[in-house]
């Protein structure tokens, strides 16, 4: 059957429509140039040697330097250059194994006819050359290997202990009756906090309440040497940090099962145990899968709470930071190790995406008939309240440590209360940072979002070719860990656009700190975008179309104003992530730019933990009041309550 | 209202191809048709669910591309042409309200897009919310409308563009029965009231037979059967048509003789007159298309039958009754005063003149 006037015809309507045309032209480009091409130019570096080393010609007639070339053809003369920067070919046989250019240091030329002095004459070697050694040589490498079995050491226990604690909210959220309205209150809160708050505040107080001068280990149970950096730390402030994200996807799943089912199986005989194994976990377990992933990423990926409280125990993304920040000459070392933490994590997402978002999708289809009657049983209700209920508190309390450590005049010894930090905090260029960091994310924000609403509409919307990829590039970005982000763009941008210098000048710039902002808000944002837009008829759109309605004009008339709340909680989410973000900005910030989350990083490391404590604690207030104000706006100017979306058939 | 010059559509040999996503073959959603829609007709395309009805729709409007054929608005080939540069407006099975404008700006939507100044807006608003009688619910959101009222809403919008044919997508689908009836009754008057071409699809026979001037029934993707619905009800041109139009029964049988007007059949093994039937061969096995108001039972005659089921309907008697080996359902209309039968009773069947379809 031929298909081919169908396929002309729909292409012509699709170039008619020169709007939509340029857009999709230009996303792919932003895309491709911001998120494909630097991780490209990554996988290039790790597999190219660009290098150019020098010999003092001394040292290779002597024997004493070995010259490395591994560029191809014998060439037993040296290349010398004369005062007019002329190529001169001399002949010299005596500098066996040497090629490349020979010149003079201090700037004497070698004239033609010249004796060259070899004490003071260079040989130039320039390398230029594909190889994939580096990869061997890094798994040679002992710091590498070790942080390589430490990240993935760390991202298994932190999604199994994620997963377990967000199950068993997600399970007495569910299913067991909470009598205490306080409690549940506290469980939404705990819920949501580690979502929006900075990534390394848990590690910050996780080290002023245990660390060696804790106020829980030294001043109430006096251990003198507690050492809370290392696995047992990361995992901790990991497993509080993302458990939500796994409670809120349980959550979802665990509403969606049937409560009919359970009911039968009780009904044959089954105690609430034997329900929970074999009917809600089998039904659970896709699900399960996707949030250990997902976690999972998310811990491989984290660049800060390992920074802070790691100490020597290393992973991929500090380790990379290192050697980036290190000044390592092994440039190609470096980039390999990015490119492996970059496997790790998107043979993640793949399967996370493509396998099992599918088969939690299968599995659990539709929505619950009934409400569930919930778990009164005070054998099944007391202990995992209390169980909660403990996680809860200690969140909290974790979160309130935060404002008391830039009060307290001295964590540890003396806890009289002061104004210090702050003051000291606003001498020390806070204030500037606090402007930094507001404005750049304040710009990335609506960027973000309305590129995530333009990605979506296309995605959901409408039939292009190369609509995969946009969808698959944004959501790309997701996986990608920002250490490795911001390598890319270090490679990608440092000597500009292939090296050419074309787009030189955004690097170092606010420009390139935005666009990164951009980049790792954009699938957050996409996601929702998407979600939402899946809920509007289609027909919906397709009559204004019919009313004569272009493109450009659907989407800013019907398309946009029915998911303005998906809008405007992703202009919130980006401006939260762009002003807490840390992995990637840390290596591309300037001194020009002085951010927030930067300065949290170096006081914490100086152990100023006083002022790290005073900007983290101003860094919630910020995001706390963003999120407030959000919620009114779309309380007072919000289209859910007054738009029945969807019609039901 | 229209000042326009009124406009047709001609579908010409058109074909539409998709992609089953189970099986991943392709097959014919439309299959070669071709169609002539007169200006100012009403024309309903009806068919069973998955015969392509739909899709030809919105080929028209120009939301699907047909892989073969051209699509003509009055003398104009519109293949090429987006959604948004054809004159045609579309009334959806969802209504497609915008659900964050009011009554008004939903209607006005089409007219702001083709820039009518302020005041013949207003105007051209007024007359046609009189028209649909929403008069007063210009500031009322959309989701403060009952089902009727967003179903006028939805075709005032349509038609005040004064588009050169309005598309109905299965509008009356998602209203209860009562409303159903009284809103296509509806629809009808306003089309005819300002002459404008209308295509209008549904799988509600009784819908496609009371609003149309013509009746395109599809099946599998091809047009089974053109006419009026008279033409349609009356000869069907096959055992399909036949079953989706109305209630049907189908009685095999041999031309025995023809006698003038009248012929003899045998039916399992009982020579039957019957009476004005369209002609055919002496010798040839037929299939009599029988409605059920088509028939007589009586207590003498020709045909022999066993009553099965008897059942009081109020506007009418319901029998199934066996002749031979074959069921056949009948309504006995207005049996006040007549015989009643009951179950086990033998009856004998005759047919009305005229009312009997040979195939």
């Amino acid at each position: 059957m031929k298909t081919k006037q169908g396929a002309a015809l729909e292409r012509k309507k699709f170039f008619a429509d020169p709007a939509m045309v340029t857009t999709i032209i230009l996303l792919s480009v932003l895309l491709a140039l911001f998120i494909l091409y630097p991780l490209m130019m990554l996988l290039m570096d790790s597999v190219h040697v660009q290098e150019t080393n020098m010999y003092l010609l001394k040292d290779v007639l002597s024997g004493e330097a070995e010259i490395e070339y591994t560029g191809e053809g014998e060439n037993r003369s040296v290349t010398v250059l004369d005062s007019k920067n002329n190529e001169l070919t001399i002949a010299l046989n005596d500098l066996t194994g040497a090629y490349g250019s020979l010149y003079v240091k201090n700037g004497r030329v070698i004239k033609d006819g010249d004796t060259i002095n070899p004490e003071k004459a260079y040989v130039k070697v320039e390398n230029d050359y594909w190889t994939g050694a580096a990869f061997p040589r890094i798994f040679k490498d002992y710091t590498f290997r070790n942080a390589f079995f430490n990240t993935l050491k760390l991202g298994f226990i932190t999604s199994l202990g994620a997963v377990v604690v967000g199950l068993l909210f997600a399970y007495v959220d569910c299913y067991v009756q909470v009598k205490s309205r306080v409690i549940k209150k506290m469980f939404d809160v705990v819920s949501t906090l580690p979502v929006v708050s900075p990534p390394f505040v848990l590690s910050l107080s996780m080290i002023l309440l245990f660390g060696r001068g804790g106020l829980i280990t030294r001043t109430l149970l006096k251990i003198y040497d507690s050492d809370i950096y290392g696995l047992k730390g990361i995992a901790t402030v990991q497993i509080l940090t993302f458990f939500p994200v796994c409670y809120m996807m349980l959550k979802g799943l665990l509403k969606n099962i049937d409560p009919s089912m359970e009911e039968a199986s009780r009904d044959m005989g089954a105690s609430r145990w034997k329900v929970f194994t074999t009917v809600t976990l089998p039904l659970m377990l896709p699900g399960l899968g996707n949030a250990f992933l997902v976690t999972f990423i998310e811990s491989v990926a984290d660049f800060a709470n390992p920074m802070m409280i790691g100490g020597s125990y290393d992973t991929l993304a500090t380790t990379i930071y290192l050697r980036i920040t290190g000044g390592s000459y092994d440039t190609t070392g470096a980039a390999a190790m990015a490119v492996v933490l970059l496997a790790i994590t998107l043979v993640l997402f793949l399967i996370q995406k493509y396998y099992l978002e599918a088969k939690t999708a299968a599995t659990l289809t539709g929505k619950a008939s009934r409400a569930r009657v919930p778990i009164t049983d005070a054998s099944v209700r007391v202990p995992l309240t209390i169980l909660c209920s403990a996680i809860s508190a200690f969140v909290i309390i974790m979160y309130i440590a935060i404002p008391f450590g830039a009060l307290f005049k001295l964590w540890g010894r003396d806890y009289s209360l002061t104004f210090r930090w702050f003051q000291q905090l606003f001498r020390d260029d806070g204030f500037k940072a606090f402007k930094d960091s507001f404005i750049l994310s304040l710009i990335s924000a609506p960027i973000t979002a309305l590129l995530s609403m333009i990605i979506s509409y296309l995605v959901v919307k409408k039939k292009f070719r190369g609509k995969g990829m946009i969808e698959f590039v944004s959501m790309l970005a997701m996986a990608v860990p920002g250490t490795v982000l911001g390598v890319g763009f270090i490679r990608g941008f440092a000597r500009g656009v292939f090296r050419t210098g074309f787009l030189q000048g955004i690097y170092g710039s606010g420009i390139i700190l935005v666009i990164v902002f951009v980049v790792r808000s954009l699938p957050v944002g996409t996601r929702s975008g998407i979600s939402a837009l899946r809920q509007i008829d289609k027909s919906i759109e397709e009559s204004a179309y019919d009313l004569g309605a272009g493109s450009i004009k659907v989407f800013t008339s019907v398309t946009l104003p029915l998911i303005k709340d998906s809008f405007l909680s992703g202009l919130v989410t980006t401006f939260v992530r762009s002003i807490t973000a840390i992995s990637a900005i840390i290596l591309l910030v300037t001194p020009r730019y002085l951010l927030i989350t930067c300065r949290i990083n170096e006081f914490a490391e100086k152990g100023e933990n006083g002022v790290a404590c005073a900007y983290a604690t101003i860094l919630i207030a910020i995001v706390y009041a963003a999120i407030v104000l959000m919620n009114l706006v779309i309380k007072f100017f919000g289209t859910s309550r007054n738009v029945s979306l969807k019609e039901s058939d | 209202m229209s000042s326009k010059e009124k406009k047709g559509v001609r579908l010409d040999h058109i074909s539409k191809i998709y992609l089953d996503p189970k099986t991943k073959k392709q097959f014919y959603a439309v299959n070669d048709v071709s169609l002539e829609i007169e200006a100012g007709s009403f024309v309903t395309l009806l068919g069973p669910s998955g015969c392509g009805k739909t899709t030809t729709l919105r080929m028209i409007a120009g939301f699907e591309s047909p892989d073969a054929g051209e699509i003509y608005l009055g003398e104009q080939p519109i293949n090429a042409l987006m959604p948004n540069k054809r004159d045609t407006a579309m009334v959806f099975q969802s209504y497609a309200l915008f659900p964050h404008y009011n009554v008004y700006d939903n209607v006005a939507y089409g007219l702001k897009l083709r820039n009518v100044p302020k005041a013949e807006m207003n105007k051209r608003i007024e007359r046609i919310l009189e028209l649909v009688e929403l008069t007063g619910m210009e500031s009322r959101m959309t989701n403060q409308l009952s089902g009727g009222q967003q179903q006028r809403v939805a075709l005032a919008r349509a038609m005040v563009v004064e588009p050169s044919v309005l598309l109905f997508d299965e509008p009356l689908s998602n209203l209860d029965a009562k409303l159903r009836v009284s809103m296509r009754t509806e629809i009808r008057r306003i089309q005819q009231t300002l002459g404008i071409t209308a295509v209008y699809v549904t799988h509600d026979q009784a819908e496609a037979m009371a609003i149309s001037d013509k009746v395109i029934v599809m099946n599998k993707g091809v047009v089974a059967q053109m006419g009026t619905p008279r033409e349609i009800y009356q000869h069907p041109v096959d055992e399909f048509v036949a079953d989706f139009i109305g209630e049907v029964n189908f009685l095999e049988g041999k031309i025995v003789k023809l006698d003038g007007k009248d012929c003899v059949l045998n039916i399992s093994g009982h020579d039957v007159k019957v009476p004005n039937p369209d002609q055919f061969a002496v010798g040839k096995n037929c299939k009599i298309v029988l409605r059920p108001e088509a028939t007589i039972l009586a207590d003498t005659g020709a045909l022999p039958c066993k009553i099965v089921l008897s059942c009081f309907m109020g506007a009418y008697q319901n029998y199934h009754v066996m002749v031979g080996d074959t069921l056949v359902k009948l309504a006995d209309y207005c049996p006040v005063g007549r015989k009643i039968y009951e179950v086990g009773d033998t009856a004998y069947l005759s047919f009305r003149e005229g009312c009997v379809h040979m195939l």
